[in-house]
């Protein structure tokens, strides 16, 4: 038996640390994941004015930055009692799917794409059979002509003779579960090197009625500031220009890629079989002006016995038995409680790079050890991400998803339960995009006959002071359900607690040892070089994890956290 | 400035490769020398030099790729890394990765555990003395630096970032969070979040915003390129070039400030005509960045283009000193001078008495026109 440490966890948002313990044949036996920083924004937006709540609460993170945003200024509206104008709410639905294509597509080639792609590998593609291959996956591929693929390969090689690799150095190059060709490797890296630039476009998406991105700030309690923007036919053509051209890069890149992807890796043991948590959970998302584009919903033990239901919200809790916090109790948000309690690491010998055992820090796994508390629907882990709402809407027969699920599972040769998986969160991601690529302009659509007859993009509200409030967003952002909870009191907030999708699957045990699906994935897992763990990394990189966002606390007494004695 | 002997200076560095030429290295990555040119004409423009300079920032940024970078990632959102990415013309991004040395920088890097904690170790030993070190976030710092670990080693964020900070060349600290604190300082600040500059002895250059523009960022590493000093700074350390301006300044909203035309709520009819927002909350008479003229991603739009005021984010705690968000400041404006210092060194009397002329200003010219 072997523990192996692996921290940095990059290529993520956040401070993310994994432990493994293995067996003589390398197999994963044992599994924890934790964030290490803690920055305690609940704790901060508490005694504030609601209003602010939605500026505050988008500093959580500046990758789902818009979907803290949202879901703050809309968990106050829905405290107060507030439906904002139908022009704002499409507006957030524009905003929503730009942040989308915007994620999923820098998430799959500059954060998750290097576990698949071996780059230095690239140097040795014929450009002509990579030219060929490329068609084999989209009728018109982009950036992929013979002439573009050699553009790419002698960038790359003057690159790599520079001697220096900066962001690419001290990868696991050549590592044996790297199954791309070379010629795929340099379709990839193309295609790398083009979302380096489509994210701008994408990121454009969201300013043009949201200000700026990161950040946006064109959403208030009640309504949308951008009511200029709205009222400007330019800036609506903007949009579905650049919104065109962003799904332009959805077909012709990052679907063909997942597809090309698919076929290789789907023989490739590590990418395959690792549910994870076999519950999943997601939100309804995408109002498009009549109806939403996903449905929302429960779906338990895909595996054994699937049972489908509603989301109930009640059902919702979390606990910090293995979390750095010293309340363990399982509190539903509303009643949340936590006082920060860190214990710190203990010491222990571990393997280094150089398969060295020397002296490092380990978790204190029979404690706590972590900075994410856990949550639990039912008092059971919860998956959440695309996969899970790719999966809930092909059980609950959402006619698009059923459609893009089965047109990619024919393609492939795989079945359903094949996409239980690493490839499948992966691949669950690109359907997403693909469909909110293709129907998300209905939205713009709505938009533009509602203002024929309303120009309203904020309605009126009034907080009374002596009134108090509490309240709710759940909703969706691209790594996976994301919900806010409020109370506010004297006009002021008084209890706040965000739980995001990272906290879902990043979770730590909970006082059953259950774990959460970061855990659970890797448990099994055999890894060919323990020095270089490329198998864990592409398994935690597959939910896009975002751990600013996971890491929060409340504090329901209105103590001041930073007073508390902390156990060092 | 001696422009030629700081030019001098840089050529002498020892080339990564002698034989690729910028020239031959931009055309393979699909720029063209005119290109090139005109971005180097906007920067110079940016930088508030005259044309003439356009050749020397384009020399500077052809030896720029000597210059090793190590971003590190303390207590922060990513946001101001996100605001990196979205870099632009020509496809700036690409001139990153080509011709700066981006030795460490957690979002984009390969390398992960052991292998990431080595290329940092490496690249501070390899460059002691020469490298860029940006960091973003805001520190946990004495006995709260348990509050961030990093690491097989748990090593404290606070020890990682002044080790950085001893043996960098110049240090710029990227966003807010680690100008002043940012969000997770705000009270009551439960983790004793603290700015780089309050860690470290070492000079260091503030580039505040949440986030800060992609021009602001990319702008100061050209900065330094091109003087080999730090830029003039203002008396919270922002550079001039960038944070010499009030927003209200160059706004485009001021001739509504001017003829004393208001958005009384958002939405009303004055939103809709683009009228000032300074009675629903704008801070952009106390804040000082160049957004009103630069814009951001691209120049697509900025706060106040998109009808929200702005919230003051390049400004010293002002998550504490200028909410409530969507109110004026009015009275609780001074209850700390962070605002109110400038790089022009206007006193905190006169911008006093100059903020209660606008908020005078404003009630007078809502009686005229109500």
């Amino acid at each position: 038996m072997q523990k192996i440490v692996v921290d940095p966890i990059t290529r993520i948002e956040g401070h993310l640390r994994v432990e493994v313990v293995v067996d003589d044949n390398n197999v994963v036996k044992e599994a924890y994941t934790g964030s290490t920083l803690w920055r305690g924004i609940e704790t901060i937006v508490k005694n504030r004015d609601p209003r602010d709540v939605g500026f505050m609460t988008q500093r959580i993170c500046g990758v789902c930055t818009y979907s803290h945003y949202r879901a703050g200024i809309e968990a106050v509206e829905n405290a107060l009692g507030i439906i904002p104008p139908k022009n704002a709410k499409l507006v957030r639905t524009l905003m929503n799917a730009a942040l989308y294509l915007h994620d999923h597509c820098v998430h799959f080639y500059q954060l998750h794409g290097l576990d698949f792609v071996d780059v230095v590998s690239a140097l040795s593609a014929d450009v002509k059979k990579a030219e060929e291959e490329a068609l084999k996956w989209c009728d018109k591929p982009l950036a992929c002509g013979v002439g573009d693929l050699q553009a790419v390969k002698e960038k790359l090689k003057n690159f790599v003779d520079k001697g220096d690799l900066g962001p690419f150095a001290n990868a696991y190059w050549g590592h044996k579960t790297y199954r791309f060709s070379p010629e795929q490797n340099l379709i990839a890296l193309s295609h790398y090197l083009e979302c380096l630039k489509i994210q701008r476009t994408a990121a454009q998406l969201t300013a043009i009625f949201g200000a700026k991105q990161p950040h946006p700030q064109s959403l208030t309690v009640g309504g949308v500031t951008c009511v200029m923007d709205i009222l400007d036919p330019s800036r609506i053509g903007e949009f579905k220009t650049k919104f065109l051209e962003v799904s332009d890069f959805v077909h012709r890149a990052y679907l063909a890629d997942i597809k090309m992807a698919a076929s290789v890796y789907k023989n490739e043991a590590s990418v395959m079989n690792d549910i994870g948590v076999d519950n999943f959970m997601c939100a309804k998302e995408f109002y498009l002006g009549d109806e939403y584009l996903f449905e929302g919903g429960v779906l338990l033990n895909v595996l054994s016995n699937p049972t489908l239901s509603e989301i109930d919200e009640s059902a919702i809790t979390e606990e910090a038995t293995h979390s750095w916090y010293k309340n363990d109790a399982a509190l539903h948000p509303y009643d949340g409680e936590q006082e920060p309690h860190y214990t710190g690491f203990k010491d222990e010998k571990t393997l280094d790079e150089n398969a060295k055992l020397v002296d490092t820090k380990v978790f204190d796994t029979e404690g706590k050890y972590s900075w994410i508390k856990a949550p639990r629907y039912k008092g059971l882990p919860v998956q959440v991400g695309p996969i899970a709402t790719i999966l809930i809407n092909y059980f609950k027969k959402n006619p698009i998803v059923v459609k893009e699920v089965d047109a990619l599972l024919k393609e492939l040769n795989i079945e359903l339960k094949d996409l239980l998986s690493t490839l499948g969160r992966t691949a669950a991601r690109m359907i997403e995009a693909k469909i909110v690529s293709e129907n998300a302009l209905k939205a713009l659509d709505s938009l533009v006959e509602n203002l024929k007859v309303d120009d309203s993009t904020c309605a009126a509200y009034v907080i009374d002071k002596n009134k108090e409030y509490k309240g709710r967003f759940i909703g969706n952002a691209p790594r996976g359900m994301l919900s806010h909870w409020v109370r506010i009191k004297d006009g002021v907030v008084s209890n706040y607690q965000a739980v995001v999708p990272s906290t879902w699957n990043a979770s730590p045990k909970d006082a059953k040892k259950q774990m959460g699906s970061y855990e659970a994935c890797i448990i099994g897992l055999k890894i060919a070089d323990l020095t270089k763990p490329l198998e864990i990394i592409r398994k935690i990189h597959s939910y896009d994890p975002c751990i600013a966002c996971a890491v929060h606390v409340f504090d329901k007494k209105g103590n001041e956290l930073g007073r508390y004695k902390v156990g060092v | 400035m001696d422009f030629s002997a700081r030019l001098k200076e840089l050529e002498s560095f020892e080339r990564k490769d002698n034989k690729a030429s910028l020239s031959s290295m931009l055309k393979q990555n699909g720029f063209t020398r005119r290109d090139f040119l005109k971005y180097s004409s906007a920067m110079a423009a940016m930088l508030g030099l005259s044309s003439t300079f356009a050749p020397t920032i384009a020399k500077a940024i052809e030896l720029a790729d000597r210059l090793p970078v190590i971003w590190l990632h303390m207590a922060e959102c990513t946001g101001c890394s996100e605001s990196l990415l979205r870099s632009d013309a020509p496809t700036i991004d690409s001139l990153i990765f080509d011709y700066i040395n981006l030795e460490y920088h957690e979002t984009i890097m390969a390398a992960s555990g052991f292998q990431a904690e080595s290329n940092l170790e490496n690249a501070m030993k390899k460059h002691k003395g020469k490298y860029i070190l940006m960091v973003e976030g805001a520190i946990p710092a004495g006995q709260s630096s348990f509050y961030l670990t990093l690491g097989a080693h748990a090593k404290k964020g606070e020890e990682i970032a002044k080790q950085a900070c001893n043996n960098a060349a110049a240090i710029f600290a990227i966003g807010a969070c680690s100008s002043f604190g940012g969000i997770q300082a705000a009270a009551p600040n439960p983790t004793n979040a603290m700015p780089l500059s309050k860690i470290t002895n070492k000079a260091v250059i503030n580039v505040p915003g949440c986030p800060p523009s992609e021009k602001n960022i990319v702008g100061n590493v050209l900065h330094y390129v091109l003087y080999g000093t730090l830029p003039a700074l203002d008396n919270y350390n922002r550079p001039k070039w960038a944070y010499e301006n009030r927003i209200h300044d160059l706004c485009e909203r001021r001739g509504h400030f001017d003829a004393g035309e208001f958005v009384q709520s958002f939405g009303d009819e004055g939103a809709k005509k683009g009228y000032c927002l300074y009675k629903v909350g704008c801070k952009g008479p106390y804040t000082f960045n160049n957004c009103s003229k630069l814009r951001f991603n691209q120049h697509t739009n900025w706060p106040i283009g998109a009808g929200h005021g702005c919230i003051g984010c390049s400004e010293p705690d002002f998550w504490d000193n200028m909410g409530p968000f969507e109110e004026p400041l009015k009275s609780h404006l001074f209850k700390s001078i962070s605002a109110d210092a400038t790089s022009d060194k206007i006193g905190i009397g006169v911008l006093t008495l100059t903020g209660l002329t606008i908020a005078a200003h404003a009630v007078i010219s809502s009686v005229k026109k109500d």
